[in-house]
């Protein structure tokens, strides 16, 4: 520490450069990871917010828009039901529709159809919980669409008017289209295309012959853990953990997979750039370095003091460019998916900080190499 | 100037030779070499370019290994030691000063700090004072100094000093001059003549200085690797 925090004062400009690198790095980590996280909030925090261990879609449903493409009968949600160390298994009616507010916004909602009253009823934050065969409770981000409690919507092709009784705690959305959560008799209604203009009625319900859904959603025993295969084998499904359903959320896994592709060049460009910058100023230093180690510093002490250099170079300024990307961050306009979570920053600042090291830290091997003989004038 | 001297010697060099590179390039810039300096004393190297002198010094400080022959270094014989870097290291640390050219003064440490980062190298006492040391050398009002404040004769003192930090048996001087004019040259090398006797300390000072050798106890020349004279510093200062 005695020479690093010396060195760092004396070479604060070439330090301040290259802290500037790692700071810009930083901020641009913050809004990847903002915008990755937004990403992921828009696509998929309507089904982050359930209280789901699993879905069971039908055997053989292409993973991409699975959620839509899945057909499951009631035989298969009694298969689930009877499943051991299953507490719940509710069927989901999942699907996007077009609507228009009585204001005339034209909106898009993907509509969840639930049996009321079961453990995926959603908490609200205002209104009131699902009932009746009209009611829908949606996302809060809704209201930017000018929806309030009480708004009549009206089902493009259809005509068929919901209203909306309440909203989530929450943004709570799917494939970037904020989520209705509506009753499942009133999904099957839209879904099998017997809705009727204005609002669903009982007798609408009890005329329909049309008891499937889009999946069974799964709830696991407290500590219990669910027995994916044996389940699919007896319902005829295809059982996937919740974080895993995610890919079936339309356009889910090409968002997130570049952006994390981004993000990985991201590090490898911090490691190299840290590793270039202390290639260089170890080679600047290599005829003090062979004077330090012809007084007799050991290899092992000039390693030790520039990884510590380089150590709290990336600290403080990977700090100080988070704090400038968390700012910038919070400044993004409404309209953008972004979000800034504490675990994905501290992961990729984490990552950053490290990989940094792991570049300095061949950068600086050539430490070992340096001949204590070349400090004597003769042998330059 | 002549000091009493122990009879065992500090530095032994018997039939030493050293070889450097390959095939047609090979040179041997130490060719059976015999040298002996004794504690206390201060013996000047003199020679043109390239005949040995600084690999003399590389032997002699264990930063080179001899390829045949025998090094001790006060009383203790590096291939005993070495090769082992790592003990190689602790062994100069703590029984060799260096006095390079021009001090060879690390840019970003002031004065006091270049001898405190010797002093924290050597496993010194935390209480360890650089001021006694800079002010024998003339150089405790610049103890807060960073090198590049300083002209080169006070390099050279900081050097000097840094040198003394461990008590070194045996300080290895090379061109301490090079950088300076006459008279510093004069005062640089009296400080360093002064110093070595004051502490009894084996001094080799390489140079090409011819002017600087009266400060010697002792003058050897180096030419093509071997020691080919010994005259005493009055007689090669009467040349």
């Amino acid at each position: 520490m005695f020479l690093a925090i010396r060195e760092l004062k004396f070479a604060r400009g070439r330090f301040g450069l290259m802290g500037a690198v790692v700071s810009l790095i930083a901020i641009l980590m913050v809004m990847l990871s903002g915008l990755s996280s937004g990403l992921v909030n828009d696509g998929v925090s309507g089904l982050k917010s359930l209280p789901v261990t699993a879905f069971a879609f039908d055997e053989g449903t292409k993973t991409d828009n699975a959620f839509s493409r899945s057909v499951i009968d009631a035989e298969q949600v009694d298969a689930w039901k009877s499943q051991p160390g299953v507490n719940h298994a509710e069927p989901v009616g999942a699907g996007m529709t077009n609507a228009t507010t009585d204001d005339g916004t034209q909106i898009d909602l993907s509509l969840f159809g639930i049996t009321p009253d079961s453990f995926l009823t959603p908490a609200v934050s205002e209104g009131e919980q699902l009932s009746g065969l009209a009611g829908i409770v949606v996302s809060e981000t809704a209201k930017s669409d000018g929806l309030e409690l009480g708004t009549i919507i009206t089902l493009d092709r259809l005509d068929t008017e919901l209203k909306v009784v309440g909203f989530t705690e929450g943004q709570a959305t799917f494939g970037h289209v904020d989520m209705a959560y509506l009753n499942l008799d009133t999904w099957r209604l839209i879904a099998s295309g017997a809705a009727q203009p204005g609002t669903p009625t009982q007798t609408q319900v009890d005329a329909l012959d049309f008891d499937v859904a889009s999946v069974v959603a799964l709830q696991a025993e407290d500590g219990e853990e669910i027995d994916m295969l044996a389940g699919d084998l007896a319902a005829g499904t295809t059982t996937v953990d919740l974080k895993e359903s995610f890919n079936s959320s339309p356009g889910y896994e090409a968002e997130t997979l570049t952006l994390s592709m981004i993000q990985m060049f991201l590090y490898g460009i911090c490691a190299l750039v840290v590793g270039a910058f202390f290639t260089v100023w170890t080679i600047q230093r290599q005829h003090e370095l062979a004077v330090l180690r012809a007084v007799g510093a050991s290899g092992r002490y000039l390693l030790r003091d520039s990884l510590t250099q380089a150590a709290i170079l990336l600290f403080s300024f990977t700090a100080l460019g988070v704090m400038a990307g968390v700012g910038l961050g919070s400044a993004m306009p409404d309209g953008m998916p972004f979000a800034l979570e504490l675990e994905p920053i501290l992961t990729s600042s984490i990552i950053t900080i490290v990989l940094g090291l792991v570049g300095a830290a061949v950068a600086v091997l050539r430490i070992t190499r340096i001949d204590p003989n070349t400090a004597l004038g003769g042998q330059r | 100037m002549a000091t009493e001297h122990s009879t065992e010697p500090a530095l032994s060099l018997r039939s030493v030779t050293v070889e450097l590179g390959d095939g047609d390039s090979k040179v041997r810039p130490l060719d059976d070499v015999n040298f002996e300096v004794a504690r206390g004393e201060f013996v000047g190297v003199v020679g043109p370019s390239g005949a040995g002198k600084s690999s003399l010094l590389a032997v002699a400080g264990a930063l080179l290994q001899a390829d045949s022959g025998n090094v001790e270094v006060l009383g203790q014989d590096l291939s005993k030691i070495g090769p082992s870097q790592g003990r190689l290291a602790k062994f100069r640390l703590r029984n060799i000063g260096f006095v390079f050219q021009s001090g060879n003064l690390i840019p970003a440490l002031n004065s006091a700090d270049q001898l405190r980062l010797v002093n924290k190298l050597s496993g010194g006492p935390a209480s360890f004072d650089p001021l006694p040391l800079l002010d024998a050398v003339g150089m405790a009002h610049k103890a807060k100094n960073l090198p590049g404040q300083l002209s080169g004769g006070e390099r050279q003192r900081v050097g000097i000093a840094r040198a003394f930090v461990t008590s070194p048996g045996l300080l290895l001087v090379d061109e301490p001059t090079s950088a300076l004019d006459r008279a510093r040259s004069q005062q640089i090398v009296a400080l360093l003549a002064e110093q070595s006797h004051e502490r009894g300390v084996a001094t080799i000072m390489v140079t090409h200085d011819h002017d600087v050798i009266g400060h010697c106890d002792r003058v050897v020349e180096m030419v093509d690797g071997r020691l080919s004279a010994y005259e005493t510093s009055e007689a090669m200062g009467a040349h």
